[in-house]
């Protein structure tokens, strides 16, 4: 949660949380990010992806976009608002619900030639498509011997949102991170946003863009290069967000806010924490996590989904397999999201995911371990 | 007041005669019925309300369209087919000739010489389907849809190619055999997942509308797979976005072990293609005619009026479901000989050319002595070749290598140049740098 939206819900409990995600608050983390730029703007995410989405259906005639309420209703969220009315039905189109049917359908598009980006409510509910992400869009173009691509962009909200409880606050990062032949993307804010889904929709390869849906109302300064319509963000390159020396801490997400706020906090009482957003969760972009471990000899990473099996244990295992090892000062801790499915009671919510306390707290443990003494 | 109704629902009455249609049944005056409360469905579809309670029962199974019967007699001259002698023997020798092949192909997993095959016995009448399409047309199969491939003019060779997952087979060794795929004569590579190919090929229909070239998806798939939810999702999205795409289901009586009797309820899968709003057939699918003006009649409506359309072939597995399977387990041996002998496609297009003195024993013979000849020459050359690069284990994972993948892949070459002895690739092409 933001700094913001906590102080309102001490103050009001009923209304707050959701009111103060819609008055778009600029996050905490934000200010602290905001450019020397007097030509960079506020935007939002949901609107940041909103003109990425815009920008690619305008340039490629082949590019047509697909899911529940996509058209309409504007978007379930809101992110495809006034995609219709530009476009026409038959490029931004309303499905019946049935995942499997329209991940299907774009499938099978994508393998014709067209370029779809399949909208799935959460990704909770892809898991109702997941044969086709997996099966067919990330294998095809491997087992058919190179002769036939699949360019197709799934997205959606991923991980956790407020209040929706077990089946709709599941983080998928691990689970399409794992598969060859996907590409896998998760933006922070408002300009990964865009660069990222804007790569995302050119790549000829299929990618699975992982949004969040409690970033959508968030602002963030957006450069004069984020605004050009050509702005791409490389998949497969994290972005240090902010540079620090005693500790390298790796995040993705919603989770790079919190870590942003750490820093910022723990920048006060002089340690220096070097945030690292991954922006890519396949291709990992491991030189960029070694480089700072060889600065910093100390990691952690932080990630909303499920430690067992997660983001997390991936890096781990690939600082262990390289020579970052050698320069660690302190085992990797992982900062994640409780065993549990999500509880609903927003006080047992609260306790499942990581925030910047206790990311704050595992900083200062990881630190006050040194190696031998 | 109206009188009694048989029906809930008022259904139009469609004007292509072999097309299923059912009549209006309640008798009632019109003018009583302009007053009524009506419920509109969809667009062209509207009931009304009915005092009389009733669940209802499918009344009337759908009948199965044939055109000849088990003696090669056509039983409607008009249901033609209107097709030249060439047209037909070539039909006939590709059945003959996809029929030896399967006899090959299926002993030589026999005897050890491939890993796996899928046989087409007593399904040969598909050819029919394939025989209607046009080139354009993107096929999405199942797995035993080789008729098209070879109605196509995949090459014997590049079938054996693939079965020997080779240096030559397109998909570079990486499938299991009978998994065929081909580009050029837009066939897409054969998915084992049961079903999903049928949600994708409607989108592939509705890509092809999107860019406005007159051609149509076709999805093949049997009454076993036809319970997967993928099935239901594909059939109402096709319909419901007006995508041009000819759903075929090859009814053949069995999913490996489970039969047809107990993977439905209703009346088969024709049925539900009525409750999607979909124009519907149920054809004879040993009759490789009634398979033909049915692809012939669907294409049309798909391309011409973007209209999704179900055909159900009935027909009969009289193989195995695959070399992993014996069917003696579950089915008595006597009963598939008798299918086989009774109703068999090739038997009764043999008989229907002879009657027209198109076709004669010795020109039987002759073929399939040349047929087999021309087979086992590609089989024993596809056996020769080489396996693919050790190169291909790390290629199209994406459009271009990913680093990790550059680097095992320079780990695995350097390992090779280092240890020579312990990475043979004498049956291997060579190639990794």
């Amino acid at each position: 949660m933001t700094f913001l939206a906590t102080a309102i819900r001490n103050a009001a409990p009923l209304v707050a949380r959701r009111a103060a995600l819609k008055q778009a608050p600029v996050a905490l983390s934000a200010i602290a990010q905001k450019r020397w730029n007097s030509n960079s703007v506020e935007m939002t995410v949901r609107d940041a992806l909103n003109q990425a989405l815009e920008e690619e259906l305008s340039a490629d005639e082949k590019v047509f976009l697909l899911g529940e309420e996509v058209a309409q209703y504007n978007g379930a969220y809101k992110v495809t608002r006034g995609l219709l009315d530009k476009f026409g039905p038959k490029r931004v189109i309303d499905t019946p619900i049935t995942e499997a049917g329209f991940a299907g359908l774009a499938t099978g598009a994508a393998l014709s030639g067209l370029k779809p980006i399949c909208e799935f409510m959460t990704f909770n509910f892809a898991m109702q498509a997941i044969d086709h992400i997996v099966n067919s869009a990330a294998k095809t173009h491997y087992m058919s011997g190179g002769t036939v691509k699949c360019p197709i962009v799934f997205r959606g909200p991923n991980g956790a949102a407020a209040g929706v409880a077990a089946q709709h606050s599941q983080c998928f990062a691990a689970w399409y991170g794992s598969v060859p032949g996907l590409k896998v993307v998760s933006p922070w804010n408002s300009e990964d946003a865009k660069g990222l889904l804007k790569a995302a929709i050119r790549d000829p390869n299929p990618v699975v863009v992982l949004e969040n849906e409690l970033q959508y109302g968030l602002s963030f300064p957006m450069s004069e290069e984020a605004q050009s319509s050509d702005f791409v963000i490389p998949i497969g390159k994290a972005k240090v967000e902010r540079e620090g020396k005693d500790i390298t801490v790796v995040s993705h997400s919603r989770s790079v806010g919190f870590c942003m706020e750490a820093a910022e906090q723990l920048a006060k009482d002089g340690i220096s924490v070097e945030v690292v957003n991954l922006r890519s969760i396949r291709p990992l972009d491991v030189e960029t996590i070694v480089k700072s471990v060889k600065k910093t000899n100390r990691i952690i990473t932080v990630e909303g989904g499920w430690a067992s099996y997660g983001v997390g244990s991936e890096i781990a295992a690939q600082i262990m397999e390289s020579d970052a090892f050698d320069y660690l000062d302190a085992p990797l801790t992982r900062v994640a999201g409780a065993d549990v499915p999500t509880p609903y009671a927003r006080n047992l919510e609260e306790y499942a995911f990581p925030d910047t306390p206790i990311i704050t707290k595992v900083i200062r443990d990881t630190l006050d371990k040194k190696i031998g003494a | 007041m109206l009188r009694q109704l048989s029906f809930a629902s008022v259904l139009k009455t469609r004007s292509v005669p072999y097309l299923l249609h059912r009549k209006a049944l309640y008798s009632s005056s019109s003018a009583a019925l302009q007053h009524q409360e009506k419920i509109k469905l969809t667009p062209s579809l509207e009931t009304v309300f009915s005092p009389e309670f009733k669940f209802i029962q499918n009344a009337e199974p759908i009948p199965a369209y044939r055109v000849m019967d088990q003696s090669g007699k056509v039983l409607d001259e008009s249901q033609g087919p209107d097709v030249s002698k060439e047209f037909a023997i070539n039909i006939y020798q590709k059945m003959l000739t996809l029929n030896i092949m399967d006899n090959i192909l299926y002993e030589a997993q026999r005897q050890g010489r491939i890993s796996f095959y899928m046989t087409h016995y007593g399904e040969e009448a598909f050819m029919g389907s394939a025989a209607a399409f046009s080139p354009e047309d993107v096929v999405f199969g199942q797995y035993r849809e080789a008729t098209v491939l070879m109605y196509r003019g995949f090459t014997m060779d590049e079938f054996m190619n693939q079965c020997y997952s080779n240096d030559a087979d397109y998909g570079k060794g990486r499938q299991m055999p009978v998994h065929y795929g081909s580009k050029k004569l837009n066939f897409q590579t054969i998915s084992s997942p049961l079903g999903t190919q049928i949600p994708q090929a409607t989108g592939a229909g509705y890509a092809l509308k999107l860019s406005n070239r007159k051609a149509c998806a076709v999805c093949f798939f049997g009454e076993g797979a036809a319970s997967e939810g993928d099935f239901h999702a594909g059939m109402n999205m096709a319909a419901t976005l007006s995508s041009p795409v000819i759903f075929i289901c090859r009814n053949n009586g069995y999913a490996i072990s489970t039969p047809s009797t107990e993977q439905y309820k209703g009346d088969g899968i024709a049925s539900r293609g009525v409750g999607y709003g979909m124009d519907t057939i149920r054809v004879d699918g040993n009759d490789v005619w009634a398979v033909y003006n049915a692809s012939v009649a669907a294409r049309k409506l798909a391309v011409e009026k973007n209209r999704p359309v179900l055909i159900e072939a009935m027909t009969y597995r009289v193989g195995h479901h695959s070399t992993s399977d014996d069917s003696s387990k579950y089915r008595d041996r006597h009963e598939v000989e008798r299918r086989a002998e009774m109703d068999n496609p090739i038997t009764r297009l043999r008989k229907w050319l002879e009657l027209k003195e198109w076709w004669t024993k010795e020109e039987e013979d002759q073929y399939r002595k040349e047929a087999r000849k021309g087979i086992m020459k590609s089989f024993l050359a596809a056996e020769k070749r080489k396996k693919p690069s050790v190169e291909e284990l790390f290629t199209d994972v994406y459009d271009e290598l990913p680093p990790n993948l550059v680097e095992q892949r320079q780990e695995l070459a350097d390992l090779m140049k280092k240890y020579p002895e312990h990475y043979s690739t004498d049956n291997y092409v060579s190639g990794l740098k």
